[in-house]
């Protein structure tokens, strides 16, 4: 039997909008797998993005428990939670979220600076994700100087530099053309395959959740028993 | 220091906004030096002066003279060790803008009670024997390329002669300098005596005494005592310390320190606005970019520290611009007014302050948006990016 990786126990999240109480999530139950490369699907607002919000130590459940590679989550406090993220999970977002103003280089520096490693180390380390993704003969260009396909390249590098064991990426395709979106796609899963990540990804695309291995969709807050393989 | 780069690219990201900001603080940081430095010139006396000595001027006002019988009666008093008088000549050198200060003094006696005057013994006797012999300060002697034995015609605004001349000759004897590296010798001395028997009016006057006080005396019963004396008489005295006279002295010109103040703290008070708005705006325009520092691991209180560690960076690279500019007008104005405004100096205090003014300034004007990013809500900011 495979081992567990993440664990959702009864997961619920209630926003307050005003006077106005919004339940997003309601006693959700999940187990991943290590290795696994899952998509999540569903219509906005079915709480897909606040499932991998939680499973990202970025929010706190109402209810329930989130475990993570054996840490506890959800009884964390934010500067715990600032230091698992850390080491533990990398981040891809739709719209790449690099900052303009360093090179293809630094932003994927940018994890490794809350680590103790040297300047060069650093460098090299990043130099060697910029090559995973292909990406290594534009280490010294900034954002805006890269395709919309080659930033993502970018955020997945930054997202793999500090090697975490589960990568949770939200639309990653989603501001992309279908042939980028393929190349991204597969990428994401050689890591999975290749690298022994753990994916979660978010995603409205139906052809893009044909590269994980199952699909899960969400609707109001619940994960829908259908389930493809 | 591992996150000064990201810290400099970020201040940087917007060049044309961080450039202005950085010039505003250039100016204030300037304006700083050149006041402080002006200032400075001002609290010279002060600074200079001595614990030991007590200063006499007549009770009204320091332009009234005393009469020179006082001198006796002062070195009488209990307490006192030595006394001597000065008076203020107020002349020029050839045009009206060489002004520098001259005293009329008995010059034996002046060196006596100001020991960190330091001058060759031969030059101090040559010039109490020469009747119109003079001493100046090697700044006034470098000013005008003045040499031993040069005659040297200083023009009268206030003392006309007896024979309705306004010109003093003078024939330097003596060169000085002081041994105190804050003290000026900008000024002229020579002989009272050749300047009493010379003016038109107020023969057998001086305009203030010195006194040096006895080891172990009370300052404020010598100052007591030598004030008693003269009560009710026509010439009443106000004794009191070195550094009170001199700073009543530069009070003439106008309460320097509070007008210095005044105007920087208008200028600082401008520069907290601008620095603010340039931070406010830089944390506002990158909140997705900030959340997703967050998101990486970087914890809340790193966030909180590049950011106030940008704000002090823009500020200090502006104050340090500002400061450096000062210092080399400084540098030139005190030359230009070395005889006119002895002690223009940008003190190594007043540098320390600057810098404490850079980072409280930067503290001061990023504390709010550092605030702010560090309570940013990642799941809401990423939201609103």
């Amino acid at each position: 039997m495979a081992e567990i990786l993440a664990k959702l126990e009864g997961v619920s999240r209630v926003y307050q909008k005003g006077k106005e109480r919004v339940d997003v999530l309601h006693e959700l139950d999940l187990e991943i797998e290590k290795g696994d490369f899952l998509a999540l699907m569903g219509p906005s607002g079915s709480g897909k993005t606040t499932l991998l919000n939680l499973l990202g130590g970025l929010d706190k459940p109402t209810a329930g428990t989130v475990s993570v590679g054996g840490a506890t989550l959800s009884s964390m406090s934010n500067s715990q939670l600032s230091n698992w993220r850390a080491t533990h999970v990398g981040f891809i977002f739709q719209f790449y979220n690099l900052l303009p103003v360093l090179t293809a280089r630094k932003n994927v520096e940018l994890p490794l600076l809350l680590t103790n490693m040297s300047a060069k180390e650093r460098s090299k380390r990043a130099s060697l994700a910029l090559e995973i993704v292909g990406l290594a003969d534009r280490a010294n260009h900034r954002p805006r100087e890269l395709s919309g396909g080659q930033e993502q390249r970018v955020a997945i590098a930054r997202a793999i530099v500090s090697d975490p064991q589960l990568l949770l990426c939200d639309e990653p395709t989603g501001d992309l053309d279908r042939s980028t979106a393929d190349e991204i796609l597969g990428l994401l899963r050689s890591l999975n395959a290749d690298h022994g990540k753990t994916i979660i990804m978010v995603t409205h695309d139906a052809q893009a959740a044909n590269y994980a291995r199952r699909t899960l969709h969400m609707d109001k807050g619940k994960l829908e028993t259908r389930a493809t393989a | 220091m591992k996150y000064f780069g990201l810290i400099w690219k970020n201040a940087w990201r917007k060049k044309i906004r961080t450039s202005l900001t950085i010039l505003s603080v250039l100016v204030a940081f300037l304006l700083f030096a050149l006041l402080n430095a002006i200032g400075y010139a001002f609290r010279a006396g002060e600074d200079v002066s001595s614990a030991e000595r007590l200063v006499v001027i007549h009770k009204i006002s320091l332009i009234n003279p005393l009469p020179i019988s006082y001198e006796a009666r002062i070195a009488s008093t209990p307490g006192v060790a030595e006394v001597t008088h000065a008076s203020w000549f107020g002349g020029y050198y050839q045009e009206k803008r060489n002004q520098f200060a001259q005293f009329p003094v008995d010059i034996k006696e002046y060196f006596a009670l100001y020991p960190e005057l330091i001058i060759a013994p031969e030059q101090l006797e040559a010039a109490a024997q020469n009747r119109i012999g003079t001493i100046v300060g090697h700044e006034l002697a470098e000013q005008f390329g003045w040499k031993l034995g040069d005659r040297i015609p200083i023009q009268a605004t206030i003392w006309t002669k007896a024979d309705g001349g306004r010109t003093w000759e003078f024939e330097l004897e003596g060169i000085m300098r002081s041994n105190d590296p804050r003290g000026s010798t900008a000024f002229m001395l020579f002989n009272h005596d050749y300047f009493d028997e010379a003016r038109a009016f107020g023969k057998g006057t001086a305009g203030w005494y010195v006194l040096r006080i006895a080891p172990g005396a009370d300052p404020v019963e010598v100052a007591n005592a030598i004030d008693a004396q003269f009560a009710n008489s026509p010439n009443e005295t106000e004794t009191s310390t070195e550094a009170a006279f001199a700073a009543s002295f530069a009070k003439q010109f106008g309460n320097i320190a509070m007008i210095v103040q005044l105007i920087l703290g208008a200028v600082f008070f401008t520069l907290l606005l601008v620095a603010g708005n340039t931070m406010s705006q830089s944390v506002r325009e990158r909140i997705p970019e900030l959340a997703v520092l967050k998101t990486l691991g970087f914890r809340d209180s790193t966030v909180l520290g590049i950011v106030l560690s940008e704000s002090i960076l823009i500020i200090a690279l502006g104050g340090l611009l500002g400061l450096g500019i000062g210092w080399v007008l400084v540098q030139g104005m005190a030359q230009q007014l070395s005889a006119s405004l002895p002690g223009v100096y940008l003190s190594p205090q007043a540098l320390l302050l600057a810098v404490g003014i850079m980072i409280g300034a930067g503290i001061f004007a990023g504390f709010f948006p550092a605030l702010k990013a560090m309570r940013l809500s990642i799941v809401d900011a990423l939201a609103r990016g």
